[in-house]
């Protein structure tokens, strides 16, 4: 799957601190296109700041990210167009509270002047359709289930056609049993070949989806591999300790 | 009493609708200034930070009445002394800066307060799918924040119409200044004052049903 000529995400000696607190301590790391990447790790080691950096929604102190060719902290690129072709999913959702799920689909591509209101409307209820809830279309999000919730945030990402999904441990706001509908829209996503990188807890789903495994702690990437390597024989000392505390 | 409203009724109408006047043209500017300085505060920029703090702290931190005097007899006299430039402020013009930058510095930390109750996510979502800052807050943070300023605001504007009341220091027809003028005449302060004061419980009760009835449909067609 891993080639130099299809890179998607560049990260080398990428630093992050808050104040004096440093949260990213030199994070390397390159994502093809089409691959499945999923960070796995304690609280506080770093995933969702990694995540965040790679959108710029958090600015970097040091090094680089390069998303498809642009530098995302250089003052030259537009970084809105930038995230135009990234997608973003959150733990906690996030949909538009003041507009209904339509709206919510159909604002970004209006906006961006991507589309008019007819194709952005096609297009929301075509990926509405996508994620199983075409029938929600004029809910308002305090209407909707999490796990609702989070797939109409998926797809209210797709409307952007973006190259790249991030998603911030999409299911851990969820009740148990609305994971697996969330889980299975990802699934759907992976298995057409859209480039994915998910902070998760979801050790399951990521031995069945990821191509790769990211074993951070600490601030680093301690391990990485298949999901085979990095989950069921892990070899640096950290790595061990957390799955066998996990599994 | 009777006697009193038949004879002095119509100017203490004409009084209130002065009082009408500048509260609603303050009530204007004061939500351009709050805005302006509510914005001020919200940028991640630090000089942009401190400037807004300022206006609100020195605001807040001076009693209306002496800004009163400041805008209506200071000005004037500081460009009469150092530039030899004569001017003079209209009572209603002076009244008018007062109570907007009075009810502007309120209004800002309205504003400020308002727009940082929305979630973080709001706007981190808004920027994740390519929106610029300026429409993010305008399309999704804004509206959200007005919900919950709404009550304050409203609260604000009342006490803004009761401040037209102290700028009869500086000589405006509004409804105080105009009742003293006919106490001086009729010597009962008792009733007079009665009849201003159910005047303008009147006109805020007016306003708070209204305020109210808005809120609702507000909060209503959002559910």
């Amino acid at each position: 799957m891993k080639n130099e000529n299809n890179v998607k995400i560049h990260v080398s000696h990428l630093k992050k601190n808050y104040g004096k607190l440093e949260v990213l301590k030199d994070i390397n790391v390159d994502i093809c296109e089409g691959e499945v990447v999923v960070i796995l790790g304690p609280s506080g080691s770093g995933k969702s700041t990694f995540l965040r950096c790679l959108n710029r929604i958090e600015a970097i102190t040091a090094g680089e990210v390069v998303v498809d060719g642009n530098h995302i902290d250089s003052k030259k690129i537009d970084i809105n167009k930038v995230r135009e072709k990234i997608g973003m999913v959150f733990q906690h959702f996030n949909l538009f509270n003041n507009l209904n799920v339509m709206q919510n689909l159909m604002l970004a591509p209006v906006e961006t002047k991507q589309m008019n209101k007819e194709q952005a409307k096609a297009q929301a209820l075509q990926m509405l359709k996508k994620v199983g809830l075409e029938d929600k279309a004029d809910a308002y999000p305090s209407q909707l289930s999490g796990g609702q919730k989070q797939r109409v945030a998926i797809a209210r990402s797709l409307c952007m056609n973006p190259d790249i999904m991030l998603f911030d441990e999409p299911t851990s706001a969820l009740d148990p049993e609305m994971v697996g509908e969330v889980l299975q829209v990802m699934r759907d996503l992976a298995a057409d070949g859209m480039t994915m990188v998910i902070v998760s807890h979801e050790i399951g789903f990521a031995r069945e989806v990821a191509d790769r495994v990211i074993f951070m702690d600490g601030g680093y990437i301690i391990e990485e591999g298949t999901p085979q390597e990095v989950i069921l024989n892990p070899k640096e000392a950290r790595t061990i300790d957390f799955f066998n505390k996990v599994l | 009493m009777t006697g009193l409203i038949t004879e002095y009724g119509k100017l203490l109408l004409e009084a209130m609708g002065q009082t009408l006047i500048m509260a609603l043209y303050s009530l204007l500017f004061a939500c351009i200034v709050g805005l302006f300085f509510g914005m001020l505060s919200v940028l991640k920029n630090k000089p942009c930070n401190w400037i807004a703090q300022i206006f609100v702290d020195v605001i807040r931190g001076v009693p209306m009445i002496v800004l009163a005097f400041f805008v209506y007899f200071g000005i004037p006299y500081a460009f009469k002394s150092i530039f030899d430039i004569r001017f003079t402020i209209e009572p209603l013009q002076a009244g008018i800066i007062c109570l907007s930058l009075n009810c502007g510095a309120y209004m800002a930390e309205i504003i400020r307060a308002g727009i940082q109750s929305v979630d973080i996510g709001q706007m981190e979502a808004a920027r994740s799918l390519g929106l610029t800052y300026w429409k993010s807050m305008r399309k999704i943070v804004l509206p959200q924040a007005i919900k919950t300023m709404i009550p304050s605001i409203i609260n604000q504007f009342i006490i803004t119409l009761k401040d037209t009341s102290i700028l009869s220091v500086i000589g405006f027809p509004e409804l105080v200044n105009t009742a003293k003028s006919v106490i001086s005449i009729t010597h009962d302060s008792f009733k007079v004052w009665i009849i201003v004061g159910v005047m303008y419980l009147i006109v805020i009760t007016i306003l708070s049903k209204v305020a109210k009835i808005l809120e609702r449909k507000l909060n209503h067609d959002e559910k």
